[in-house]
């Protein structure tokens, strides 16, 4: 629960969902708490809401980092997308 | 130093950690207590303690959600459960932790109770959408960082009309526990626990910034730096806390500057302040009772605050008398001083909170070797 992930946005869903890609799992988050979200935008993944913006360079330097020790973080994240329903 | 080479900027850390050495004053400790369970993790998984020289001592604080919660909540989440009628939804960390009288969410669920785990409030409000005639109840623990998440969906279940979704709200403030532990002189005189600098968290960080620490660094003279979660992140910090100390500094440093404002994440401290208020009195397992140390709904939402819903009481329990938790949990005594440790409690059996949660600094010690250390 504690976990957080950087994950980029791929597509806006709604005023305050979208589509989020990590390593090619796809799941929809609440965008709700940050301003302006943007597809390609890489944002801090927290229970499901995006918590702020980072930049690409530090995103793909902590998800490095996670997968080299493989994380719960990512665990948790892929298990919650293939319960989620599948995409329309 | 084994696991330096596992990571990219083992470099940076090998700089780092000679600077740290150098510049540490040999004639001074250094207790610098990590108040994030993130941190203690990271912190056990590289090894960093093993980089650091001896005079400075990382201090485990209190900053695990799951840890922290007592004995006595984990049992009112169990009697609601049972409830008929009710789906209980929590977060997956919450089902092994042991409450009173061998019981745990996971025991009740085998017993019959209707528990789902979920990653996300959004789930929760979801399985109340699709089951109409149950009562679906979110365990909402967490630090600030899972707060804004709950007020978003109290909110939308509002707006929905929804009638069968309640939540019951276990979010506690880190700022609260860190003055506890600093202004408990009795715990200081009877335990000596001295911390002379703090580890800010990360997450936390970003949604409350970094204002609400300045306080700390004015008042009790204690310098923090806010820290990301890597091991280099946590290096510099460290770094960034021994220069304080040698110059005589207590100030509010960033070192996550890249996530983190002074004023934080506004819209998450806006929902949050919609929907919450501080709660008068929480107890906090290791910290005892704390004012203002936790929130609740405004009176406003009080149709989906399950305790008021299902007219559910706290009832303070003991927990297991020979568990260290409470101590360990302030930075009192180390996992290896309790004697459930490695033996009776492990992470396949834990009977303690800090040794269930992967963020809990027994779990930690164990997991990365400190206890194998310990027995050699």
């Amino acid at each position: 629960m504690c976990h957080a992930l950087p994950v980029k946005i791929i597509a806006l869903t709604g005023p305050d969902t979208a589509k989020v890609s990590l390593g090619g799992i796809v799941k929809e988050v609440s965008v709700a708490l940050i301003d302006d979200p943007r597809p390609g935008d890489y944002v801090v993944l927290h229970v499901g809401y995006a918590l702020a913006k980072i930049d690409e360079a530090e995103a793909e330097r902590t998800l490095e980092l996670l997968a080299a020790e493989g994380s719960d973080a990512i665990t948790e994240f892929s298990a919650a997308a293939e319960t989620a329903e599948a995409p329309p | 130093m084994k696991h330096l080479d596992e990571y990219r900027d083992a470099e940076t850390a090998q700089r780092l950690a000679a600077t740290i050495a150098h510049e540490a004053n040999t004639h001074r400790r250094y207790r610098l207590m990590e108040f994030c369970g993130g941190h203690t993790h990271a912190i056990f998984r590289y090894g960093i303690e093993d980089l650091l020289p001896s005079n400075i001592e990382m201090v485990h604080g209190p900053g695990c959600p799951v840890c922290v919660l007592p004995t006595g909540r984990l049992d009112m989440a169990i009697r609601l459960a049972r409830r008929d009628g009710v789906i209980l939804a929590s977060y997956g960390d919450m089902l092994r932790v042991p409450g009173s009288k061998g019981q745990s969410l996971l025991k009740a669920r085998a017993d019959g109770a209707d528990i789902r785990m979920v990653y996300s409030t959004l789930d929760a409000v979801k399985l109340a959408e699709a089951n109409p005639q149950r009562e679906v109840i979110f365990f909402a623990i967490g630090f600030e960082t899972t707060t804004p998440p709950t007020a978003l969906v109290i909110e939308a279940a509002a707006k929905k009309g929804l009638t069968n979704f309640t939540v019951f709200c276990n979010h506690v403030l880190t700022p609260s526990a860190i003055a506890a532990i600093l202004e408990a002189p009795a715990i200081r005189a009877l335990e000596a626990v001295e911390i002379d600098g703090f580890l800010g968290p990360a997450h936390v960080s970003v949604v409350i910034g970094s204002q609400p620490y300045e306080f700390f660094a004015e008042e009790y003279r204690k310098p923090v730096a806010i820290s990301g979660f890597e091991p280099i992140d946590i290096m510099q910090s460290i770094l960034m806390l021994v220069r304080q100390l040698n110059e005589g500094r207590a100030e509010v440093e960033n070192q996550y500057i890249r996530a983190v404002t002074r004023d934080g994440n506004l819209r998450a401290k806006e929902a949050v302040s919609r929907v919450f208020e501080l709660r008068r009195d929480f107890e906090w397992r290791g910290l005892g009772h704390i004012p203002y140390s936790a929130l609740r709904l405004k009176d406003e939402f009080a149709a989906f605050d399950a305790e008021r819903r299902f007219d559910e009481c706290y009832i303070p329990t003991e927990g297991i008398k020979a568990c260290e938790c409470p101590a360990i949990l302030r930075g009192a005594k180390k996992p290896t001083d309790c004697r459930l440790f490695g033996r009776a409690c492990t992470p396949e059996t834990p009977l303690g909170s800090c040794m269930v949660s992967s963020e809990g600094a027994c779990a930690a010690y164990y997991t990365y070797g400190r206890m194998r250390e310990a027995a050699q």
